[in-house]
């Protein structure tokens, strides 16, 4: 089902029936979020603090159309949210995604918004999660800031 | 060290059940002991260290059979302690629970029944991590590209080098050739369907194939024999075949003084009927035929009712079973080499097919006349786990025992198979035989299996006394006796006492270095080369498995020259 | 010029590279694809050990590391012991026997990659070969879930659908390609049939293949998960037209809605064809040596991964004994993690379970599992600066070389280090 409304556009391909009308922008896009591997995560991926890394998996991939109707400019970022917590990356377009599914590479900047729940095998669901992509002004943090917030207990470990 | 008073079976050097003293030094059987422990082994029964010549316990299929079957891994568990690992597993153990189980049924040396050459490095990875036992693994030829080529090519010569070069390659201890010419077949999911019938892209038969490797196997001298899983095995009528092969190689003669063929788990191979429905037991055609060919030996490959994890490298055999028993199924194919698979199943006593089955491998061992010739096996884990070595023993020394557990068999075991009428019981001395002697000679271990001086110091003392108990009446009491050794001695080490492990001492690993003449193996390289750079998917100098991965070598030097 | 090199990057497992070496220093990498270069070549490094104090981490020495890691691991009630996937056998086996003492939980990267795979074997069994079969044998290639082209750069050439072999002169040629994805990746784009599935769907997909292989294609609705009938008609008719067919899977199949159903439904496919025609299915391992962990651990323990010491003999339950789950839960209470990087590589939730207690880290890259590390301990590279064992993703073992020397203890040793200690902090007690 979509939600075409004028000042808050929901589009989630995967229920809607008929293609979007290119001349409507949406706000908030409704995806399934894939990650997987790459040559650049992997060629940087014993160099994970370098500037290579970062540029190499902080991005979000989207369909050239998905990309388009959430009106994106030039080298901007999306904000990404699922149920499990929302990232900041940069876009990007790739003409082999299908409508309404994303791609993030392997990488701290996916592990954000992907659950913990392993359904009693031990693995969680890295692929196939449901995802809100928006545009945002906001910045993509680096690999230190992601973590942050992680506060160390510091000084001698018990 | 001395063992004082022991009643002593040593059948290789003729001392049959006497009361004496073995001493041993320097981990070696000697005249005279010069001091160390005594063991007052009075009323007890004193035996060379047991030789398990065929049983499936190290590398790629083993493990398989590990990581496919979980619900294996959960039986038989017991914690560390200060001395031993964790064990795990009842058909497919853990690689410590091997060593520790071996030592505690007096068992000191066992040998690893199949290994491509390209997966030998994972073999000996494991084979270093069993303790206590001394081992070896026996290297499989049967349908390897070169192998089937020289053989197209009627290059005996050649052949033999590069015999040399695979036991070399994967520091093996001999020639195991299983299912020849079907293993190869199976690349495209076919078999062979007898010695007579063409490998396919090859143009070779099971016979020729098996034929050169036995006289490449006599002209290098190996101190085994080849070692055969027959063309057909487990398949209702396939007696016939069995014979066809023994047949097609009687005029083959022994380079040294030993069997020139030894055909493994016999029971799989010794099969009447012409499908499942009259399936019956040929057991005694197979067991006349050795009365008549001292030539040739064999081992039971012994049926245990339960749980059991068949692995070969018989991979179409395998993809039968699955089919069969709508069972779990690993397949394992090596490029240029072998084929192999993995598949669980029970054996039911009131099953017909398994009742028979169990009956045919006391059968076999039980009218074959000379015990030399029929060692005990269950061809772990394939009829069942090594552990239930206790129990075959009885059944061979008790009539009783066997019509006891007739009784709880499907009637079939009786009707198809001539068990009931079998009256013969092994004594101790026939024991010493089937579990050590023989297996010792068949493999060629001259310092294995007796307890002459110059012998390995591996002795197994058996709180039994052979006085006192009749094995024919008594069997519950021998089953336990032998389940739990009250000593284990290896090279000289009490490693068990009172069914304890002591020590955990690291075994060797016996491999076979066969010397072939310059020009033969100049060939065989120049063809390897070839293989390597247009069919094998590793580099040449990464095949031959390091120096690193057999830590504790016993080499055993063969060859033309 | 140090020849026929192992890489030590992905499943692959090449063997064949060139190194070239001037004065103990790499300088010039062949044959490589760009992920192998990149390691081989090198990155920055850890320089010297480092521990936490008052929120900072300080260099010290290896002594004092040992000794910090070893107080953790001995004080700790559950500690987990993860990683395992970019080094040696010979740590493997090492890092058990630590396991084993302290009473911890063992676990490799195989859980958060084909541990999905491992259970769904369990269930079925696997009609597999080495990749060398492949290259000489098949056919027919389905990547399914699978994009060599970025995650195995050289399988294709070496060992699948551009390889030669005796039966398969003509290479590409002489092959039918198939890829199934919920994206047309690079691998899609050399196939001769892609099949575009919906994202969770290879659960539905593989069982109307295997509805249509057994002949009661009558079922199977006209779309399944987006795909045409006719199309997964196709594919099936591909495969049992195949002389050698081959399924190769990656985490498209292990990671989406079903995992470890999706492989046992693969794994079922693979046994149905070979009713057919010959059949073999692998998956595409990801690390070097994440498969030999799984075997030193099934021959060492009896079970592949998440193996539970607690209790003195080894305990296996994944969804319970799994890393992700005993962080997720805040069971595990200390952590040490070797040739891995989970900050990066598990959910952000998972994560903050290792936030909250102590971690070591033994590795020879910074990354950002040393962000959240309380005792950080560098080491050699294996297969560059040390020896050992690893184990390609078709469970074929190999040995790695060391082609430089390096001033950085290997894996192996320093794990020997801790243990010493652990040892002598028991028998003080």
């Amino acid at each position: 089902m979509a939600f075409l409304v004028p000042d808050r556009t929901i589009y989630s391909p995967w229920r809607a029936k008929e293609k979007l009308s290119s001349s409507l922008m949406v706000i908030l896009l409704k995806a399934i979020m894939i990650s997987g591997r790459t040559l650049g995560q992997g060629a940087n991926s014993e160099a994970k603090m370098s500037p290579e890394f970062f540029k190499a998996t902080s991005f979000c991939a989207l369909s050239e159309e998905d990309y388009r109707s959430l009106g994106i400019s030039k080298e901007g970022n999306v904000l990404v949210r699922t149920e499990f917590g929302e990232v900041v990356v940069s876009a990007k377009k790739d003409v082999g995604l299908p409508l309404g599914v994303i791609f993030i590479p392997m990488g701290p900047w996916a592990n954000a918004v992907v659950g913990p729940e392993t359904g009693g095998c031990g693995t969680p669901q890295f692929k196939g999660v449901e995802a809100e992509v928006e545009e945002t002004k906001m910045r993509v943090k680096d690999v230190r800031e992601l973590f942050a917030d992680l506060k160390r207990m510091g000084g001698e470990a018990s | 060290m001395i063992i004082k008073g022991g009643f002593v079976c040593d059948p290789k050097n003729g001392i049959l059940g006497e009361e004496m003293d073995i001493c041993i030094e320097c981990g070696k059987i000697v005249e005279k002991s010069v001091g160390g422990d005594v063991i007052d082994a009075r009323g007890m029964l004193v035996l060379p260290g047991g030789v398990d010549a065929h049983a499936h316990i190290a590398g790629a299929k083993v493990n398989s059979g590990r990581i496919m079957r979980p619900e294996d891994g959960r039986r038989g568990i017991e914690p560390r302690t200060k001395l031993l690992r964790p064990s795990t597993g009842y058909t497919v153990p853990n690689c410590y629970a091997m060593g520790y189980r071996y030592a505690r049924l007096g068992y000191t040396t066992a040998f690893e029944a199949a290994t491509p050459i390209l997966e030998s490095r994972h073999t000996h990875e494991e084979l270093e991590e069993i303790p206590i036992v001394d081992k070896g693994a026996l290297t499989l030829f049967g349908n390897n590209w070169e192998v089937l080529e020289c053989v197209r090519d009627g290059d005996l010569e050649k052949l033999a080098a590069f015999v040399a070069w695979g036991l070399r390659a994967s520091r093996g201890y001999g020639v195991k050739v299983v299912n020849p010419g079907g293993g190869e077949a199976w690349g495209f999911g076919g078999n062979v369907k007898g010695i007579d019938d063409p490998v396919p892209n090859f143009g070779v038969t099971p016979r020729e194939i098996i034929r050169y490797l036995m006289r490449a196997n006599e002209i290098l001298g190996l101190p085994h024999s080849v070692h055969l899983h027959t063309n057909n095995l487990g398949k209702p009528g396939n007696y016939e075949t069995t014979l066809e092969t023994l047949k097609a190689v009687e005029d083959i003669t022994a380079s040294r003084d030993r069997q020139v063929l030894h055909v493994t788990h016999m029971q799989f191979s010794a099969y009447g009927g012409t499908g499942w429905r009259d399936f019956e037991s040929k057991a005694p055609e197979i067991a006349e035929y050795f009365n008549h060919h001292d030539q040739f030996t064999m081992d039971m490959g012994q049926l245990i009712f339960g749980s059991a994890t068949t692995m070969t490298a018989d991979a179409p055999l395998e993809y039968g079973n699955a089919r069969l028993l709508h069972a779990k199924w690993s397949n394992h194919d090596i490029e240029l080499e072998e084929s192999s698979g993995v598949v669980p199943l029970v054996y039911g006593r009131k099953m017909p097919i398994n009742a028979i089955q169990w009956a045919i491998g006391l059968e076999l061992a039980l009218l074959t006349k000379n015990p030399w010739q029929v060692i005990m096996t269950t061809d772990h884990p394939n009829g069942g786990p090594f552990v239930n070595y206790p129990e075959v023993v009885t059944l061979l020394m008790s009539r009783v025992k066997r019509e006891e557990e007739l009784k709880s068999l499907h009637e079939l075991a009786s009707k198809r198979s001539s068990l009931p009428s079998i009256e013969r019981e092994m004594d101790w001395n026939d024991i010493a035989i089937v579990t050590r002697a023989a297996p010792a000679r068949i493999l060629g271990l001259s310092e294995k299996g007796h307890l002459g001086v110059g012998a390995d110091g591996d002795v197994t003392i058996f709180d039994i006394n052979p006085a006192d108990v009749d094995p024919s009446k008594d069997h519950r009491k021998v089953k336990e006796a032998l389940a739990k050794a009250r000593y284990t001695i290896k090279a000289g080490e009490v490693v068990v006492r009172d069914g304890d492990i002591t020590a955990v001492p690291q075994g060797r690993t016996y491999w076979v270095d066969a010397s072939v003449p310059e020009d033969q193996a100049e060939k065989v390289r120049a063809d390897l080369v070839e293989k390597f750079a247009k069919y094998y998917s590793i580099q040449m100098s990464n095949y031959m498995v390091q120096d690193a991965y057999v830590t504790h070598p016993r080499v055993v030097k063969a060859g033309v020259i | 010029m140090a020849e026929d090199v192992l890489c030590p990057f992905c499943g692959c497992l090449c063997d064949d590279i060139k190194v070239e070496v001037e004065n103990d220093q790499i300088v010039g990498v062949k044959r490589a694809c760009k992920l192998g270069s990149s390691k081989i070549r090198g990155h920055e490094r850890t320089k010297a050990p480092m521990v936490r104090k008052d929120e900072e981490l300080v260099e010290t020495s290896y002594e004092e590391a040992y000794d910090r890691a070893a107080k953790i691991l001995k004080d700790a009630k559950r500690p987990l012991l993860y990683g395992w996937c970019s080094t040696v056998c010979e740590t493997h086996k090492k890092g058990i026997l630590l396991a084993e003492e302290v009473g911890g939980v063992i676990d490799s990267t195989a859980t958060v990659c084909h541990g999905p795979s491992i259970i769904g074997i369990e269930e079925k069994g696997l009609a597999g070969s080495t990749l060398g079969q492949i290259k000489n044998r098949a056919d027919l290639i389905v990547f399914w879930g699978a994009n060599p082209a970025e995650a195995h750069p050289r399988h294709t050439l070496r060992y699948s659908s551009n390889s030669t072999g005796m039966f398969t002169p003509d290479g590409r040629k002489g092959r039918k390609v198939i890829v199934v994805d919920v994206r047309e990746t690079r691998t899609a784009k050399n196939a001769d049939k892609f099949l575009l599935i919906k994202p969770g769907t290879d659960y539905e997909v593989i069982s109307a293949l295997r509805m249509i292989v057994a002949g009661k294609g009558e079922i199977v609705p006209e779309k399944v998960a987006g795909v045409a009938k006719s199309d997964l008609e196709e594919a099936a008719e591909m495969m049992k037209a195949a002389r050698f067919g081959a399924i190769l899977f990656g985490l498209g199949m292990t990671h989406s809605r079903g995992r470890y159903k999706n492989v046992d439904n693969a794994l079922s496919l693979v046994a149905d064809l070979n009713g057919f025609t010959k059949f073999v299915v692998m998956a595409m391992r990801g690390h070097y040596n994440v498969a030999g962990f799984g075997q030193v651990c099934a021959w060492e323990t009896g079970f592949p991964m998440s193996v539970d010491f607690s209790r003195g003999a080894p305990y296996f339950n994944p969804g319970e004994t799994a890393a992700c789950d005993l962080l997720a839960k805040r069971e595990a209470d200390a952590m040490m993690v070797v040739a891995a990087d989970p900050v990066s590589n598990f959910p952000r939730a998972t994560v903050e379970g290792m936030a909250e207690i102590p971690v070591i880290q033994i590795d020879p890259f910074p990354n950002p599992t040393t962000l959240l590390a309380d005792v950080v301990i560098p080491s050699a590279v294996c297969g560059v600066e040390a020896e050992g064992t690893a184990y390609r993703m078709d469970g074929l073992s190999l040995r790695m070389k060391k082609v430089v020397d390096s001033p950085y203890p290997t894996d192996e040793a320093i794990i020997q280090n801790i243990l010493d200690r652990v040892r002598r902090l028991g028998d003080d007690n």
